[in-house]
Order: structure tokens, then sequence, then C-alpha cells
């Protein structure tokens, strides 16, 4: 199979949802940062977050002149009629000279490799490709260099795999912890009339609600429906509904029906995944703030600098910075996940 | 190709003498054209209903009907890769597509495109056009006015159109199993909790109001769509083939309904008090079609 | 936690700068000699980062209640360039506002200064927000977009003491205090 000797390895890919966050990463020792432009065109739609054009090129140059990488997410779907938003969006930024655009969408990665055939392709983890033939398909009909693989897969699957695709993976290693196939979630649209893949939105905060009681019992609301209830001790997650608490007639009680409110942290597996071939560690949190970019991004360049010379690692301090303050390592470790 | 009401692939998982004996009711009485076999769900209850594939899918095309063998949503497995791929190959029957691994092997072959495959532009549906995909049946949350474009995009590549007009709309999928984890086990050990909830598990909210309905890693809508308002209005665009999604509730008379206001039997307003009249299991909604919220239902005056 | 920044207080070595902290931080301070101060931070803000305005884009005309819940008064925010204002309320006059923020003094002040993940603080429970909450988050992501520290900035504004009252707030928060 064709190989690319010249894959990188240990690369540490960060968040930045605004240009202050991608100066902050870039700073903190992240080899490559992802941002979005201020529109649909990306998955993490939210108001005040994104780039603008302008601020995009001085994003890249910034990068550039620290010899860290930026890749553009446009890894949404445009709907039909509209893909022209997507199309400048790649014009913009293959202008710009990114280093990569990670898609979802068989339109846009054909746009891409029809009209910029040098851009390099990352296909987004929004493509929902977990099987070789899936991966496969992409790198064939697309030019496809690495793949953004779901969270659901085991150490050894993910192994398996990377002798079998002629492409570089990225894993998550950190951050929200999805539980939903992505790319494939219509569950914010059912409850507020804006779409994951279309409007880049999960959980709009314009639908959000808290509602606390005189008790300081805590509601939280998407749209008409209530996500999840917290007494006052209780730390309280966002209302995204795959982590909310429902009611079945199975069991007596609330329970979490997806998964609890847990952010995925990765660091034990690290020695794992780099000998398992995962080529890049992707940190998850376009939406958050600077401060924890600096903390996450300078931990996890320690961690995989220390790997990288044989020491152990340890990243129990990030865990005030994880949802609900715990923390999984989720389909990663174990089948039984599932 | 003719306008015509299609039975989309069962989704839950029913005892298989249920689901033969509800095939056996459809080829004999419902006014369907095509109809969707194959396991879309779960490769876990793939074994239970192969044996009756043959019998069943004689049985509909002696009854005029045209039969589809839908690919799973979701394929990670060694097993899995190996019956897409067998399905893929074996070509006995036309193939619906699901996910980009039943697409790797079927370039280049006349298929068709489902449901929980992303086609929301007329640049990708003209790509997959390109590799031999002749049908496609689209997300439910698209609105008319993405399915107006892609209308326009299929009359160009001379392709045809199809869209989920009644059942609970799939809204998500996930590589865990919420029904065994309803009843603290895993996927690896569920023992087939779904086959308890032949329309799905209901889930309210903490408050007590109905929302998703689980069948087994996919999350469903509590309401149902029901377009048959909306028929006329897709009809104009183009579309030309009607989605049912099999629930428990009387599916032939649903099929003999929306065939009635297809062939203009029956207006779509009777056709919305003749649903008024019974309970089908789930409250209507049509919100996605109108963008708007997916659980709204909007009267079309 | 107000008798903890009052003996922080006490530990200044200058009865003015111990005064000043004292009456700005637990009063009864006459709001109207807060007014000008406020006043003028938010001017120096709009001055000197005009593009946090083109980030919370639509949401410049709303109104944000700043609540710190162990101070004596609470501000409220309305971020529009053309008249950015921000003014101190007692809790029984406050106005009418789009959405509430609140927490401790030194937690706001920290979040402000993107030293402190919201994300994070919220799942704490240390800060709460009510109200218009996608203009919270816009205002949040565009007050994180800022390079330095608006709280330094506006300490800088009153000089040595200012920067010096600052410095013991950072400590008491890297005490541990929130």
């Amino acid at each position: 199979m064709e190989r690319d000797d010249t894959a990188v390895v240990g690369e540490l890919v960060c968040p930045a949802g605004t240009p202050a966050s991608l100066r902050t990463a870039v700073d903190a020792g992240a080899d490559a940062v992802y941002c979005g432009f201020q529109n649909a065109t990306n998955a993490r739609n939210f108001p005040g977050l994104n780039f603008t054009p302008e601020e995009m090129k001085e994003a890249v140059a910034y990068a550039h002149a620290r010899g860290a990488k930026v890749l553009l997410a446009a890894n949404t779907f445009p709907p039909a009629g509209q893909t022209d938003l997507w199309k400048r969006a790649v014009d913009e930024a293959t202008a710009f000279g990114i280093d990569a655009i990670i898609v979802a969408d068989i339109g846009v990665a054909q746009y891409i490799h029809s009209q910029h055939p040098q851009q390099r392709i990352h296909l987004s983890v929004q493509a929902g490709a977990p099987s070789i033939e899936a991966i496969k398909y992409y790198c064939e009909e697309f030019g496809v260099k690495r793949v953004v693989l779901p969270r659901i897969l085991t150490i050894p699957e993910i192994s398996d795999l990377k002798r079998q695709i002629p492409c570089e993976i990225e894993c998550f290693v950190f951050g929200n912890h999805g539980l939903m196939a992505e790319g494939r979630c219509s569950l914010t649209n059912y409850a507020t009339g804006l779409s994951t893949n279309m409007d880049g939105v999960c959980s709009p905060a314009q639908d959000v609600h808290y509602e606390e009681d005189q008790d300081k019992n805590l509601t939280t609301k998407l749209g008409i429906y209530t996500i999840d209830c917290f007494s006052c001790t209780q730390s309280p997650g966002y209302p995204t509904i795959c982590k909310g608490r429902y009611l079945t007639p199975r069991k007596e009680e609330g329970y979490y029906a997806f998964e609890e409110p847990i952010s995925l942290n990765l660091a034990r597996l690290l020695p794992e995944l780099i000998k398992a071939g995962v080529n890049a560690f992707k940190i998850e949190g376009r939406q958050r703030s600077k401060s924890y970019v600096r903390d996450v991004v300078s931990s996890w360049r320690h961690a995989i600098d220390s790997v990288m010379a044989g020491d152990e690692v340890d990243l129990e301090n990030l865990l005030a910075l994880t949802e609900g303050g715990k923390q999984t390592q989720g389909a990663y470790a174990t089948k039984r996940w599932r | 190709m003719q306008t015509q009401v299609t039975m989309g692939p069962l989704l839950f998982h029913w005892p298989a003498e249920d689901k033969r004996d509800f095939y056996f009711r459809i080829a004999d009485e419902a006014p369907v054209g095509t109809v969707y076999l194959g396991e879309v769900i779960c490769s876990k209850r793939e074994p239970f209903f192969s044996k009756y594939h043959d019998q069943v899918a004689e049985r509909l095309q002696k009854a005029g009907k045209t039969v589809v063998f839908a690919s799973f949503a979701e394929v990670m497995t060694p097993r899995e890769r190996k019956l897409t791929q067998a399905l893929c190959e074996d070509q006995a029957y036309p193939v619906e597509a699901n996910d980009a691994s039943a697409l790797y092997f079927l370039r280049g072959k006349q298929h068709r495109v489902g449901q929980y495959f992303n086609v929301y532009n007329e640049e990708t549906l003209s790509r997959l056009a390109g590799n031999g995909a002749v049908h496609f049946s689209l997300s439910a949350e698209l609105p008319k006015d993405v399915l107006s474009v892609l209308s326009d995009a299929a009359r160009e590549q001379d392709v045809s159109l199809e869209v989920q007009v009644f059942g609970r709309m799939g809204l998500a999928l996930s590589a865990r199993c919420y029904h065994a984890r309803a009843c603290d086990r895993v996927k690896d050990n569920c023992r087939y909790a779904c086959e308890a909830d032949p329309d799905g598990m209901e889930l309210k909210t903490l408050d007590g109001m109905p929302f998703l309905s689980i069948n087994g890693i996919q999350t469903l809508s509590h309401t149902g769509v029901n377009l048959v308002q909306e028929i006329p209005e897709m009809m104009d665009m183009g579309i030309s083939h009607f989605r049912l999604s099999p629930h428990t509730c009387d599916m032939v008379e649903v099929a003999k309904i929306f065939d009635d206001v297809i062939h203009g039997r029956k207006s779509p307003q009777d056709a919305v008090e003749t649903f008024s009249e019974k309970d089908y299991g789930f409250p209507f909604s049509n919100g996605f079609y109108h963008k708007d919220r997916g659980y709204e239902w909007k009267q079309v005056a | 936690m107000s008798l903890s920044i009052l003996n922080f207080a006490g530990s200044f070595g200058h009865t003015e700068e111990r005064m000043a902290l004292t009456r700005l931080l637990i009063g009864p301070v006459p709001l109207f000699v807060l007014q000008p101060v406020l006043h003028r931070i938010i001017r120096n803000i709009a001055l000197r980062k005009p593009e946090l305005f083109n980030r919370i884009g639509v949401h410049r005309e709303k109104s944000f209640l700043i609540d710190p819940v162990n101070m004596p008064f609470a501000l409220v925010l309305r971020p529009d360039p053309k008249s950015p204002s921000l003014r101190a309320y007692r809790r029984r006059h406050l106005p009418p506002v789009d959405a509430t923020i609140s927490g401790s003094f030194l937690t706001l002040m920290e979040m402000v200064d993107g030293r402190l993940d919201g994300d994070a603080l919220f799942f704490s429970r240390a800060l709460s927000v009510q109200g218009d909450t996608e203009a919270v988050v816009c205002l949040r992501n565009a007050l994180d977009d800022m390079d330095g520290s608006v709280v330094e900035d506006a300490a800088n504004l009153f000089g040595a003491p200012g920067r010096k009252i600052l410095n013991g707030l950072r400590r008491i928060r890297q005490n541990g205090e929130r």
C-alpha cells in the first residue's frame, strides 16, 4: 500500500475559538491549531466565536512564523442552494496558506479536490468514517491525507485500522466526550429548529435556559425540554441532549440515558496510542476560553514530550477543567463502554 | 420513475415471524411500489430474519413490488464489514447504501443512497450520481427549500428522490446501545433488550414530557413525521418516492391513505382528518419540512 | 469573604490605600463616587479594544447585570460602541436587564480577565447565568479574545494604588479564595 513516510508523529492539535486563543495555543506549544470562520461552515458556529477572513490571515501568519500549522474546520454540510459560503471559506483559507482543511461533506471535499488539488484535506470526525473501507473511500475519491477518528474505537481496533488505511490518524484525547455519531445527529434540530449539520450548532445558547428555584435547585432546559436538574450541591453541565437525564419505563428514577456529563482524558493511554500508530492528538474545545487552552495545551505539550522521552505522564491537574469534574477513557480502554 | 409510496426498512427488532408476517401482508395488501428489506440498525439482530429473506422477497416481487436491500447505518466490526461487502458484491437485489463503506464497494455499480448517508446538497448528489447512485432517500431534517434545490439537481442528473413521510424520525446514531444501557447491560451482552419495544423505548424529560424514543444504538423522535399535507408540493418539485417507516400501527391502512393522496383520490385535508380519527402510537410532526423545530405540527391550509 | 478582604486590606502599610480599598470593596461607598470610576474604565476599554464590540455583534445593545454576590452593589454593562456604559446599582434598585451573571467578585474579575475558564467555572457552580444565555456566551467569548488584561488596564488607570489593590486581590485569589 502506498504510504507517506514523512507522516508526522505525536502532533498536538489544539482548538482556538478566537485569535487570542490561537496565539495562546501556539505559544503554549501546539503543533497545529484548528479554527473556523464566523459562519455555518464550521461545527462550532457559536456567538462571539471564530475568525473573520482578516483574522484568519493574521492567524496563519502568526502560527507559521512560529513553526505551527493552522487547520480550517469547514466540517458542516452545506444545504442545497447555499454551497457558495463553503466554497468561499475554502478559497479564502487556501489563499491564506492554511495547512489543511477539515471536511465532512462530499460536495466540499470534491470542490477542494478539483479546484485546489494541492490543498491538504483532513476528514472530519463529522464524516463518521470509523471503518477501513469508509476511510479508504474518502482517501481514494478525494485524496484525504488524514482521518479524525470518532471516539468509539478501542486501541487494538485503531492499531488494526492504521495498518490497513493509506492515511494518517488523528484521535481525540481530551475534552468533551460526544456520544452520538458525529455528523449524523439531528437532536438539536429537533428541539430548537437549528441544525448541527447545516448550521454548525449543538444546543445553541439562545435556546438554553437555567432555572434556579428558592432552594438553589437548578433546572437546565433546551427549548421546551428539561435536560437535567441539579440540587444545590451538584455541579451542573451545559444542557446538551445526549448528556441529559431522562425517565424511562425501565428505570424507577431519572437516569443518564446516553452518558453522564464526563470528559475524555487519555493521558494515561498516550504511550499505547503512539504505539498504535496515531499520528496526531486532538484536544476538543473551540468554545472554551484561552485560559483553558493555555492550561490544557501546555499540560499536553509536556505529556507528549515526556512520553517521547520515555517518561511517566500524569494529567490529574486537568480534572478541574473537565465537565462535571469527571473524566473517562471512554471507548478507547474497553469494548464494554459500548 | 412512477410516483409511489415505499415501505422503508423496519428499524425495530421484531420477532422474526412477526416481521415475516408483516411483509407478507404488505405484499398482499399494501399499495406500495418498493419495499426495503435488510437490518439497518444493529448487526446483532441480523441473523434472526435472514432465513426469511428469500421467502419474503419472493412474495413481494410476485406482488409486483421492487425489493431493495438496505445496508447498515454503522459499520465498525469485522463482521459488519464482511456482511456489508457481501451485500454490495452479491447484487442479488438492488442495494441502498447507508454508510461510506457500502459506497466503497458500490462504486461503478448502479445503487441507491439511504437516509443515513448525508446528502445535503446538489454537489454531493452529483458526485455520488457520477459513481452510480440512481436514487436518493434523504435525511429527515431537510427543509423544503433544500428539497426543492435537490429536486432540480436530481432532474439534471436523471436520478430520483425519496422523502420519509410517515413514522418516527431517526435523529441520532451511536456506537453505544442505549437499550442495553437502560437494562444495565452493555452491547456485547445486551440479550436483545430492544425486542420488548417494537416502536422504540420512550424517554421522557424529568418533568414528564415525552421527548425521544430509543431503538438500540439509534435515537428516534417521540413524534412521528407525517407529511401527507405536503405531498402535492413535493410532487410539484419532482419528488417521486414517499417513504413510510414501519411501526406496529396498521401500515397497510397508512399506505392506502398516502396512495390515495398521491393519486388524487383523497385530498390532503381529508387525509389529515382520517389520521386524526385514530391513535397511531405517536403524535404527528412536520417541523423539519417547514424549517421549524422538528416536533412541531403545522396544519397546512 | 468580605472579612478576608478586610484582613488583607489591613496588611497594607499606608492608611489611605487601606481606606480606598476598603471603601471600594465593601462600602457603604456612595454610588456617585463609583460611577465616574466605572465610566472611565468602560471608556478606556472602548478606546483600546474596539474589536470587542465587533465580536459582541448583535448583542451589543443588550444589558448585562454583573452581580458580585458578596459586594454591596451590582454592575450593569451596556457594550454599545456608540455609548458604552458600566454603572453600579444597589440591588433593590436594579433596572431590567437581558442577562445576569453572578458569582463572587474575585471569580467574576478573573473570568472577565480570561484568567479562568467560564465553562469550568460553571461546571463547579461558582458562576451562574440567567436570562439571555446566548448574549452571555457571546460576551464571554468576546472578552476572551482580548489580549492583555482588562483588569490590569483598569487598575493602571488609577496608577500605583490601583496596581497594588489588584495584586492584593490576585494574591487572595491564588490562596484559594473564591
